[in-house]
């Protein structure tokens, strides 16, 4: 019976970093309705940075996070004004096929420089163990960061005010130009805020499990499943959607082989997005 | 309808992709065209929901997926002759995106994307699963299956025809669709979708229609194509890189023409050809086709035909 616990718990650890992942998607659409396509190449950057800052410049994998940071913020906001920023105020169609074009020359160069082998970064950690189970170290710590991200996040968003001029641009975007709000530069900001929370959230799934250059594909899909579970353009949700993923697919693993798990949670992603286009742990709906 | 030029230029076009590979017989020139052929049906199916109803079909490869698994399944599995098993797996998948199409045609914009997304990858990830398919390691056929169609060599050449006849089917179809009233109305769709429904266009059943029409010829298609490998898994069948390229083509040749799909198709065909058999592009080719769709997107949004109306705007009376 505690073997069950102890799986839901892990799920939900992972979960939460899946979750972290998706209130960088999530970011973008609340602000500016554009589904950003480049997410999986975003986290993939952030793995495979991960991977170069240990290996190359010889980083302690946790000090990597802030250059990661960083990194993901300076090449998102390059993203944006390559290839979002003609597209705002069109028809969703178009940001879609600029981002997923990026998308596809970013991953492009990663098979040409790195293959399609997988890589791992070995991160040792001593676990906690309860009642006879352990739980990885590697697993506590960044379920940890995710909430520390969160929190950071949240403090941004609610309690600065470069946050709130974010929010005003989200919730309208010409009443916030009329009241002196440079929106193009909080466009471009909530848009490197998004590819950086994505890099972090690649870096910390690379702590935990191998990847290759074609991972992002599979955790993107990941995020979509996520943020419509917690409502498109809502951080808290995502998080909590993320959580209630992890919830799932920790509750699942005891009982059916994880292929299985596979299926439920994208039959389920179809099914919310009809039934509750507003997301289930939607607080408010725009 | 007969009396329009445009009728004719999609004849010829069927035509030439019939007996061009007939001359000398040739076998590479034939394969390549039938990947074109493929292109052509995808590009301009996924038209109709892209194109004139201005809906994106992000996952329109699952069409062509279900129509190969249904068609590979009864015939390996029932003994159904090729015609018969194609037939029937194009209305099963016709049938289910209209079941679906009620459903998700719902949502608007990008919703509706992510949720076509999602049926794919659930489509995938159940087939993957599911052990009277062969799971994940997918079906075969025999090679005696090719015994009645006269031996594979022969078999090889009837694929072609076959799928250049789905190919005429296709373009036919967007034309027909185009100059009716449901076309009409489906470009009404995608001009205003509420201003539509006022002036009495039913949109909710033209759009479901326009789904569910957007999935026979694919699945028709998707049949000839794993018959034609003898050899289906989820990883080829629901490739969402294949729906990719589709979308790639329809912009490439240019949103809601059907010139614009068949050119877009043979262009890229040509072009993927090239840089797969280039020593120094081989590597890029995800790059190139990345980089291409971005320069369209930016800059010349109505992509080919957008750019040729522009220049000759008399060419709209005769080219779609």
């Amino acid at each position: 019976m505690f073997g069950i616990v102890a799986s839901i718990v892990d799920g939900v650890l992972i979960g939460s970093v899946y979750g972290l992942a998706a209130m960088g998607l999530t970011l973008i659409w609340g602000v500016m309705d554009v589904v950003n396509l480049t997410h999986g190449a975003a986290i993939v950057a952030g793995m495979f940075a991960l991977y170069l800052l240990t290996s190359a410049a010889g980083l302690a994998p946790y000090a990597a996070l802030p250059p990661i940071l960083v990194g993901g913020f300076l090449v998102g906001v390059l993203l944006y004004w390559i290839a979002v920023h003609r597209m705002i105020g069109r028809p969703p169609l178009m940001s879609l096929l600029s981002t997923f074009s990026v998308n596809l020359v970013l991953i492009g160069l990663g098979t040409a420089v790195w293959g399609t082998v997988l890589f791992n970064v070995p991160v040792t950690l001593p676990g906690v163990s309860w009642q006879g189970y352990t739980f990885p170290g590697t697993h506590l710590l960044a379920a940890a960061l995710t909430a520390a991200m969160a929190g950071l996040l949240y403090l941004f968003l609610y309690h600065t005010r470069l946050g709130k001029a974010v929010r005003a641009v989200a919730d309208n975007r010409e009443a916030a130009e009329l009241a002196g709000i440079p929106t193009t530069r909080m466009l471009s900001l909530a848009f490197g805020l998004g590819v950086a929370l994505a890099s972090v959230a690649g870096m910390l799934i690379a702590t935990l499990f191998p990847f290759t250059v074609l991972a992002g594909d599979a955790y993107q899909l990941k995020s979509f499943v996520v943020t419509v579970l917690g409502g498109l353009g809502n951080p808290a949700g995502a998080l909590l959607g993320g959580i209630a993923l992890g919830l799932i697919e920790g509750l699942a693993a005891p009982f059916m082989p994880v292929s299985w798990t596979l299926v439920i949670e994208f039959v389920l992603f179809v099914a919310v997005l009809i039934i509750f286009p507003g997301g289930i742990f939607a607080f408010k709906r725009s | 309808m007969l009396r329009r030029p445009f009728f004719w230029i999609i004849a010829l076009v069927i035509a030439a992709f019939a007996l061009a590979p007939l001359i000398g017989e040739d076998v590479e020139l034939r394969e390549s065209l039938l990947l074109a052929a493929v292109y052509v049906t995808l590009a301009s199916n996924l038209n109709l929901m892209l194109g004139y109803t201005g809906y994106i079909n992000f996952g329109s490869i699952v069409f062509f997926g279900l129509g190969g698994y249904i068609c590979v399944f009864l015939m390996s599995a029932h003994g159904w002759p090729l015609a018969a098993a194609a037939l029937v797996a194009g209305a099963a998948v016709s049938l289910f995106a209209l079941l679906f199409g009620h459903g998700i045609l719902r949502l608007r914009g990008a919703y509706f994307a992510l949720s076509t997304i999602g049926i794919n990858e659930a489509v995938k990830a159940f087939v993957s699963n599911f052990e009277p398919w062969g799971g994940s390691s997918g079906l075969y056929l025999s090679t005696e299956i090719f015994t009645p169609l006269g031996g594979a060599m022969r078999a090889l050449w009837i694929i072609y025809f076959l799928m250049v006849g789905v190919m005429g089917l296709s373009l036919y179809l967007s034309y027909g669709i185009k100059t009716s009233k449901f076309g009409l109305g489906l470009m009404a769709i995608g001009q205003n979708e509420d201003a539509a429904a006022m002036l009495g266009v039913p949109t909710p059943l033209y759009k479901a229609f326009a789904y569910s029409v957007s999935a026979f010829l694919p699945a028709l298609a998707g049949g000839l194509y794993f018959f034609k490998s003898a050899f289906i898994q989820p990883v080829d069948a629901f490739d969402l890189g294949l729906s990719t390229e589709a979308m790639v083509i329809v912009m490439l040749g240019g949103q809601g023409t059907i010139t614009g799909a068949t050119v877009g198709a043979y262009l890229y065909e040509e072009l993927r050809g090239r840089l797969l058999t280039s020593e120094t592009f081989s590597n890029f080719q995800m790059v190139i086709s990345g980089a291409l769709l971005l320069v369209i997107v930016l800059f010349m949004p109505g992509g080919l035909m957008g750019w040729i109306y522009g220049r000759w705007p008399r060419l709209k009376r005769v080219l779609e």
